[in-house]
């Protein structure tokens, strides 16, 4: 048997190992640990802090606040995401450049400046509302800061490039002659989207869709940030756990549940994509 | 191909709008010669940044973020070459769940590895400490070196490898003059998205760096939990004109869709 893959491929392992599995093992037993608030983390086995997270109002209503944030996030990045890639794909090789720059940059600057962006654009004397006052549109701020609404809209924007990119890889593979071929056949601009462009760049789209979920339902600085104390989310929530009430089990456990059900999601809907359109990929 | 339709231009100008206007009221506010953060503002000035050079303790943050990017994209190419050379040209038992393990960390959390972090390194006393800081942003900045690198490898001609080894090339030798080359386009590229993911990093860091240890995204996170002042503008101007940067030669080098796409 050749082993010299093994010896290739060791220290990378090894670290995977380490700081990876290990510390998820880890984690795994501190969420089967009790806790009280006199004693810190107790030894011993217990299914308590996932008991609590499924009866608890409270953790549910959190964890349903991020799946639908994940889910809206998610769709809206759908709807401007696509078709910005489709123009992305059809101007002047010279503006795409620009283009790109302005609508890929964006992944390349940290989270935190953009979020800071959108607390100053948000806010109750922020642009946003001096334009709709100025305008007559409203006659009194909208809140938009510490507002599901403002949590929205920061998460498109930190996470739709990543959907412009999947989209963007899928239409590089299309023909631009299938297009042209429906065109001379006399189909109208519509006509030429839903039928033929769309089905080509499905599997991108869905593929760019499960990466904006699975970033949504996890993201951590900007809901913090946007949402304040108050409109938690399930990393947030982890973050006070941990670091705030020091409930480490329970903050493990609810780690666990995001993990797991984040991870189901991806997979799942991974595995249909892949079943669905396999003729696409070959 | 026929014309654009009007109307899906002016979409594509109200999204450029959309992803530039945060950015742009960042860069603006910073200029402001008030002590908060207003918009629009009467006069412009220097003074944050000026006041950053006082702001020593995020001094020291961006230098500790831009060493410990550097070094945990080094230790990630040093881990990520030979993994992806074993992966791309052996066929060998495990290979799948190797390449599983070793991507495992674009599928997980930031917060659940922080905490799992966290939880390893208080057991072994490397909370806060540098070594385990560039431990954990290695596992995570690996994924993205290692499939660049694997794309660099896919297409490379073995025959190149059979040739110098007939000519007495030693494993070493050919290694070095002959399959590094050919890797290196994915090594370069990795290893500065590596950096980039690694400098701009904060929700793990949050866990796992301490107060002498705290990275910049990590301090700025802190400071705007506290409060929003200009510093932080002006700080975030400054990110954005090196990130300008770093972009257009990445456009030059590799083309920007291609170096990102390796990050989605």
């Amino acid at each position: 048997m050749n082993r010299t893959p093994y010896w290739l491929a060791g220290p990378g392992i090894l670290a995977a190992l380490v700081f990876v599995a290990l510390p998820l093992v880890l984690t795994m037993a501190l969420s089967f640990s009790p806790f009280s608030n006199a004693s810190g983390v107790g030894s011993g086995f217990t299914v308590t802090n996932y008991v609590q997270i499924a009866t608890d109002g409270y953790y549910l209503a959190i964890f349903r606040r991020t799946f639908e944030l994940a889910l809206l996030v998610t769709g809206i990045c759908v709807a401007i995401g696509v078709p910005e890639a489709y123009v992305l794909s059809r101007l002047s090789p010279g503006m795409r450049a620009v283009s790109l720059v302005i609508v890929l940059g964006p992944l390349l600057i940290s989270v935190i400046v953009r979020t800071l962006g959108w607390t100053i654009l948000l806010g109750n004397e922020g642009i946003i509302n001096r334009v709709l006052l100025a305008s007559g549109l409203t006659t009194e701020p909208v809140k938009l800061m510490y507002t599901f609404t403002g949590m929205t809209l920061a998460l498109v924007h930190v996470l739709v490039p990543f959907m412009v990119l999947s989209v963007w890889a899928s239409l590089q593979k299309l023909d631009p002659a299938t297009e042209q071929a429906a065109e001379s056949l006399g189909a109208s601009t519509a006509t030429v989207m839903t039928r033929i462009v769309l089905p080509q760049v499905l599997p991108g789209v869905l593929s760019g869709g499960l990466i904006v979920f699975a970033l949504a339902a996890s993201a951590f600085a900007t809901p913090a940030i946007i949402g304040g104390r108050r409109l938690k989310v399930v990393p947030t929530t982890i973050y006070d756990e941990f670091l705030g009430n020091l409930n480490w089990p329970l903050g493990a456990a609810l780690s666990l549940v995001l993990l797991v059900i984040v991870l189901a999601i991806s997979l799942g809907a991974n595995r249909y994509v892949e079943r669905r359109f396999r003729q696409v990929f070959q | 191909m026929s014309r654009t339709p009007l109307g899906l231009i002016l979409f594509h100008w109200l999204f450029a709008l959309f992803m530039l206007a945060p950015l742009v009221v960042v860069v603006l506010v910073s200029f402001t010669d008030k002590g908060y953060i207003a918009l629009p503002f009467d006069g412009a000035s220097w003074r944050w940044y000026r006041a950053i050079l006082d702001a020593t303790d995020f001094i020291d943050s961006f230098k500790l973020s831009l060493g410990l990017g550097a070094l945990s994209a080094t230790v990630a190419v040093l881990l990520a070459v030979p993994a992806a050379m074993a992966i791309a040209w052996h066929r060998f038992a495990g290979r799948d769940a190797i390449l599983g393990l070793l991507l495992s960390p674009l599928m997980l959390p930031p917060i659940v590895l922080g905490i799992a972090l966290l939880r390893l390194f208080t057991h072994i006393g490397a909370t806060g400490t540098l070594w385990g800081l560039t431990a954990a942003h290695t596992v995570i900045v690996l994924p993205y070196v290692l499939r660049l690198v694997i794309a660099a490898a896919t297409g490379y001609d073995h025959a190149l490898s059979q040739a110098a080894t007939s000519l007495g090339a030693s494993a070493w030798t050919r290694f070095r003059r002959i399959e590094l080359p050919q890797l290196l386009p994915g090594i370069a590229g990795g290893w500065i998205i590596a950096f980039i993911t690694s400098f701009d990093e904060v929700t793990m860091s949050l866990f796992v760096s301490g107060a002498r240890t705290a990275t910049l995204p990590v301090r700025m996170y802190n400071h705007i939990a506290n409060t929003i002042d200009p510093l932080l503008a002006s700080l975030s101007t400054v990110l954005i004109v090196l990130t300008l940067i770093l972009m257009i030669i990445l456009d030059r080098a590799f083309g920007l869709d291609r170096v990102l796409g390796g990050k989605a």
